[in-house]
This record gives structure tokens, sequence and C-alpha cells, in this order.
């Protein structure tokens, strides 16, 4: 498979890591679950700049964000999928 | 004919393609030389390897062979650096410390500062300070190594007529430790440390888990190895309990961990700290919370390895080989200061939007798997493993490079940090001075 857009670390994360520079919305991005090794495509909504995260579901403001198959955040504003989720829509559950 | 080639068979190869180099007009158009690795004494995926270093008098081996002039408290910063200016092959490691400090953090000092001069790494010390007694203190807990030390004390002398002194002998030092030679070693004979900086999502992704990779086979393979930074395990802490070779020891971590929150974060807190962890570099790099940091910081000590001791900062290990865990600072000098005074001889620093930092005396391999940052600031990394996100390399593979690139470090190899002069000794303090 040619270099993916973003890589995902665990099955059923609710967010993937773009990995490429230049994201423009609209593209259709293909992600690599590094876990099970497959192949996942999602239609992005926003530019995402490299590292960024994407929403691979849509997520309800307050749902918990998963990655790592871990508690990461939780949102704070609704976030479609393919939406770019950062601190503008997800926060720290501590400190 | 037959002359000729087994005159060309005996010659070293080239390291660079033959030809002579033209001169540019434009030195931005200067091609850059790379030549090809002369010593090519690493295995990797090839079992345990070996490496050439120093063995000190207590049988620690360390990797580089410093005489460091070090100054007991900052008042002495002139004299330790003129002396290092005046005998080349020295190096001063000034600090702004050692005045009226008292407890806890004034013991902190000191062991800091003998660790340092005890690292296996250097191979003698002078030490200065404004006053003979806490100076003494310095010089007898790095004598107890069996290594060169010697003491000045600028009160009643002068900062001339130490310098003069101190400069006498730190020639002597430099003669007798330049005559050391390299011998081999196992990496049972090394201590490596690790610590992520300006990390972004791509290091959880790749340049954690590539360390990760390094610390599981090194621990198969009998090394001592160590991570630290407290506040960044924030969010992870339950995993990295259970991390403890005991539950006794995984208890212990959580009881450092839950002190730091209660003794540092907690009193002196004036917002979330959403501004400070993660850092505005983090989340510049996609980075969201501080529990997503803290399960991609994680990701440093690999799958298998577990902890076999929890350390006060700069305490050295007492448990024999293993993974240890050492309460740090998350800021990256105060963090590899630290692991160095513990006896730590080398650092890999897995960095996604590029910390740059260095360490005086213990060399600071840095890695990143951020493409961006290969290409914007190639001369700070030594180790790329981009290309596990491109699929091109799998972890198992970035491991081995890295452990090579540590090989080739430990022989002798200037890391990027060593060769941009990156020198941050920067010491813990833990409340104000009396």
């Amino acid at each position: 498979m040619a270099a993916p857009h973003f890589l995902v670390h665990d099955v059923g994360d609710s967010v993937g890591v773009v990995v490429v520079e230049g994201v423009k919305a609209g593209t259709t991005l293909t992600g690599w679950v590094m876990e099970n090794d497959k192949t996942i495509k999602v239609k992005c909504l926003n530019n995402i700049p490299i590292g960024h995260k994407v929403a691979l579901k849509k997520i309800n403001k307050g749902d918990t964000i998963i990655k790592y198959s871990h508690d990461i955040g939780r949102a704070v504003a609704a976030i479609a999928k393919g939406g770019h989720a950062h601190v503008q829509n997800v926060k720290t559950k501590r400190w | 004919m037959a002359k000729a080639a087994t005159k060309r068979s005996r010659r070293a190869p080239r390291s660079v393609p033959a030809g002579s180099p033209k001169v540019p007009q434009l030195v931005e158009k200067a091609p850059l030389l790379s030549p090809k690795p002369r010593a090519a004494k690493t295995r990797s995926g090839r079992g345990k390897p070996s490496f050439f270093g120093y063995r000190r008098e207590n049988g620690r081996v360390g990797i580089r062979n410093h005489v460091i002039i070090l100054p007991l408290d900052d008042l002495s910063n002139a004299a330790c650096e003129a002396v290092g200016n005046n005998i080349k092959g020295t190096l001063a490691i000034p600090h702004p410390y050692g005045r009226l400090q008292f407890g806890e953090d004034l013991e902190l000092h000191f062991r800091t500062l003998i660790g340092t001069g005890a690292n296996p790494n250097v191979a003698a010390v002078i030490v200065i300070g404004i006053e003979p007694a806490w100076t003494q203190r310095v010089v007898d807990g790095i004598a107890k190594t069996g290594k060169p030390v010697s003491g000045f004390a600028i009160e009643q002398n002068g900062d001339h007529k130490v310098i003069a002194a101190a400069s006498r002998q730190a020639k002597e030092f430099v003669h007798w430790a330049s005559e050391l030679q390299r011998e081999e070693c196992g990496v049972e004979d090394l201590w490596v440390s690790v610590k992520c900086g300006e990390s972004d999502t791509t290091s959880g992704l790749a340049s954690n888990p590539t360390v990760g990779n390094f610390i599981d086979k090194m621990d198969r393979w009998g090394a001592t190895t160590c991570f630290g930074e407290t506040s960044e395990i924030t969010g992870a802490e339950m995993v990295c309990a259970s991390r403890g070779k005991t539950k006794a020891v995984g208890k212990k971590f959580l009881k450092t961990f839950q002190a730091y929150m209660d003794e540092v974060i907690e009193p002196y807190k004036t917002s979330d700290l959403s501004d400070s962890q993660p850092t505005k570099g983090n989340i510049q790099g996609g980075l969201t919370t501080i529990e997503e940091k803290a399960f991609g910081n994680l990701e440093k000590i690999g799958k298998k390895a577990k902890y076999v001791d929890v350390l006060e900062p700069a305490e050295a290990p007492r448990k024999g080989p293993g993974l240890y865990f050492m309460d740090t600072s998350s800021a990256a000098a105060e963090c590899v200061t630290l692991q160095a005074a513990a006896g730590f001889t080398v650092h890999l620093f897995p960095t996604g939007q590029g910390n740059i930092v260095g360490n005086p005396i213990e060399p600071v391999i840095k890695l990143t798997a951020n493409p961006r940052t290969v290409r914007t600031m190639t001369e700070h990394v030594d180790y790329d493993c981009s290309g596990i996100l491109r699929r091109e390399m799998n972890l198992n593979q970035a491991g081995d490079g890295l452990i090579d690139m540590t090989i080739r470090t430990c022989n002798g190899r200037h890391t990027a940090a060593e060769a941009l002069g990156h020198r941050q000794f920067v010491l813990t303090k833990l409340y104000r001075s009396a």
C-alpha cells in the first residue's frame, strides 16, 4: 500500500493522526490501523496539519475521546466525522 | 599490475566518491559531504551488541573521557571557565546555584554535583568552590569512585591564584586522561536513559515506540535503563503503575506520582496547566491533552520491560540491571542532568517538533519520526525513523537502527547536540534558598 495519510493506533480509537503535510478539506484520506493492519478511508472536512487528529466517527459534545484504546479527554463541542479534533473542541479531564 | 592491486587492497576504503570537490562561488550551493561511517562494528539484529568504552576505577564504563571543571556554586563559575579556557581538553560546567541552600534541596544539589563528577563519562575532576568545606564535600563524594579529583577554594586566595593552581592540576589530568584506552564491553555495562521532548503525535506513533523497542531488547540483554518525567504520566499513571516488576514497586511509583501532584502541582498552579502541559509546541504538533501526551510518553518503555525500582532525583540505581523510573521534572535539561548525575552514560531523546537539548557529559541522541522536523531541523537529528509513518520500516527495524546509532555513539561518534555545542547543565531546585 502507498504511504497512508493518517495512522490509527488501535481498533476502536475515535481519532486518527494525519502524518503527511498539506491535507486539504474535501480530500478522501487513506488510513492505516496499526493494531490490525487494516486500511480505512475518511473524507476530511477541514484542512488538517501534519500531526493533528481527524475524527473517525461523529463525536457528540461530552463524549470521551479514545486513542491508544484509552481515555485522552472529552469533547467540549460536537465534532463531525472527518473533522479536525484539537484544542478547539477537545479538553483534558485532568489538572 | 598485481603489485598495484595488493597496494590498493591494503589501503583503507574510500569514505567519499573519488574526485576533487569544486569550491563553489555561492556557499549555499556547496554540496554536503557525508563520508560513510568507517567503523561498522555494530551488530543489530544479530544478538547482543558490544561497544568500546572506558572502564573506570570502580568498574563502571564510560563512553566519553571528559576532564571536567565543576563549580560548587555560582560564584566559582568564572574561575572554572577560565581554567576551561586555559587548558584545552577540559570542560567547565557552569551553573547558577549552590549558595544558602538547605535541607532536601541542598542534599539534591550535592547529589547532582557529586553524581556528575562520578559519572563514568568523566575521567577526572577539578572542583572549585568559594569556600573549602562544601568544596571538600563534593571532592570526597567523587573520590569514592577512585578517579582523580582535586578541589580548590577561592576565599583567602582570590581568582588569580586559584585559576593558576587549578590550571596546573587540570593540565596533569588532561595528560593522564588522554592516554586512557577504550576496551570492548558488553551492553550489560551500558546505562541508557530516555526522555522525550517537544513531543507531538508522531512521537507516540513512531519515535517513542522505537525507543520502546530498544528498551525491550536492551532489557533482555541486561542493560541498565531509566525513564522519568513524573508530571507527564498524568492520565496514564495506572498503566504506568502496572508496569512495576512487583506490586510494591508499582505502589512506590503511585506514591511518588501523588506526592508530585500534591506538593508541586496543586500548591503552585494558577490555572489548569493547559498552557504548560501540553506545551505550546506540543499543541502546535497536534497533541491536545496531557492524557494523550502521557500515553505517547509511556510508549518509550516498550511492551515488556518492567521497572525494578523508583529512584529519587539523581539517585543511582542499586538493584542491578533493568529498567528504573526516576522522579524528575519533564523539562528536558533538568531531567537529563538528573539522569546523568545518577550515572547514565548515553541518552535517547525522541522529539516531534524538534527539541534541541544536549548535556555536557552524557551524549544525547536525537531521533524523530516527523518528516517536517527531519526536513527543517536536519542538523539536530541523529536518527530519522519517519519511515515508520510511510510504512517503509517497522518498529523492529527502527529499534535495530537505533541500537546501531547508539553503539556508534558509544564508540565515539559525536551526536548532533555534541557537535552543535548543546551543554545544558540544569540543576533541579526544590525551593527558594535561605
